[in-house]
């Protein structure tokens, strides 16, 4: 019962956020409501007990993007242009994919069903022998870096190489305007 | 207890959130948006507390620093317009 209330006015703060983020046009005002945003929509993933993607939602969109955002202002302009066309084919696209999305739903099991398919196949195995298996106490930590191992070297070494790229690139950049000074001077 | 401390919390969202869509100026955005990351490890621990599961309180303690490693970042970019080594190329312009 708490947790439907907690659940309303968590998703009511969210929704009007949203609706400020639309409506503003100063664009620092509207980083500085992106990272609430992304706040408040972590706070809904430890809600749902999903703390991990919670903490990764926090440090991504309420660290790392407010300041990526913060640094495209300070390269581009700081309050949007009205825009002159009409809004109404972009407001039925985004209606009729909200529909499509909701009636989506409407075939998936129900929140925390016992005979969902998700937890009747892999899921039992991975909470009743993960602690003989693998002895990690913590089963998610058991199932990405054990079980999925191979999964996750997989994807730290993309994220790797798509961090060497942007380094590579902005090292790049900054050589070639220090030439460029250099050569006004 | 801690449903009255929840309500409290809610509250107080409400009026940081209120400050956050009226402004005026950026640097009460700043602060409420500061303000609301704090909010947010008060609620991960309060919900802890309430589902009778405290194990979330060292979660809360990460948002914590993350905050404040955040807003550091953002008024640092005010007051340089940049972040990294530029300041230093700036100055030396000067």
């Amino acid at each position: 019962m708490t947790e439907t209330i907690i659940n309303v006015i968590l998703f009511t703060m969210l929704v009007t956020t949203a609706f400020a983020i639309v409506r503003m046009t100063r664009l620092f005002a509207v980083v500085m409501l992106s990272g609430v945003f992304s706040l408040l929509t972590a706070m809904l993933f430890v809600t749902l007990d999903a703390v991990d993607v919670a903490f990764t939602e926090a440090a991504v969109g309420a660290g790392i993007s407010t300041v990526l955002m913060l640094g495209t202002i300070a390269l581009t302009s700081r309050s949007t242009k009205p825009s002159t066309r009409s809004n109404a084919l972009p407001l039925l696209l985004v209606t009729l994919t909200g529909a499509v999305l909701v009636y989506g739903t409407l075939d998936m099991p129900t929140f925390g069903d016992p005979n969902a398919p998700a937890q009747t196949h892999l899921a039992p195995h991975y909470l009743n022998e993960s602690i003989t298996e693998i002895d990690v106490p913590n089963v998610v930590t058991s199932i990405l870096a054990s079980y999925r191992g191979f999964d996750t070297l997989g994807e730290t070494a993309v994220v790797f190489a798509a961090g060497i790229g942007v380094l590579l690139i902005l090292s790049g950049l900054r050589r070639r305007r220090e030439e460029e000074e250099e050569d006004e001077s | 207890m801690f449903l009255v401390a929840a309500i409290a919390l809610f509250v107080s969202m409400i009026l940081v959130l209120v400050r956050l869509y009226a402004g005026p100026i950026v640097y009460d955005r700043v602060l409420a948006a500061n303000l609301f990351g704090t909010l947010t490890v008060l609620f991960i621990a309060i919900l802890g507390f309430l589902t009778g599961r405290p194990d979330f309180l060292d979660i809360a303690l990460l948002y914590a620093l993350i905050n404040f490693v955040g807003t550091i970042a953002i008024l640092k970019f005010f007051r340089y317009r940049a972040l990294g080594d530029i300041p230093q190329i700036k100055r030396g312009k000067q």
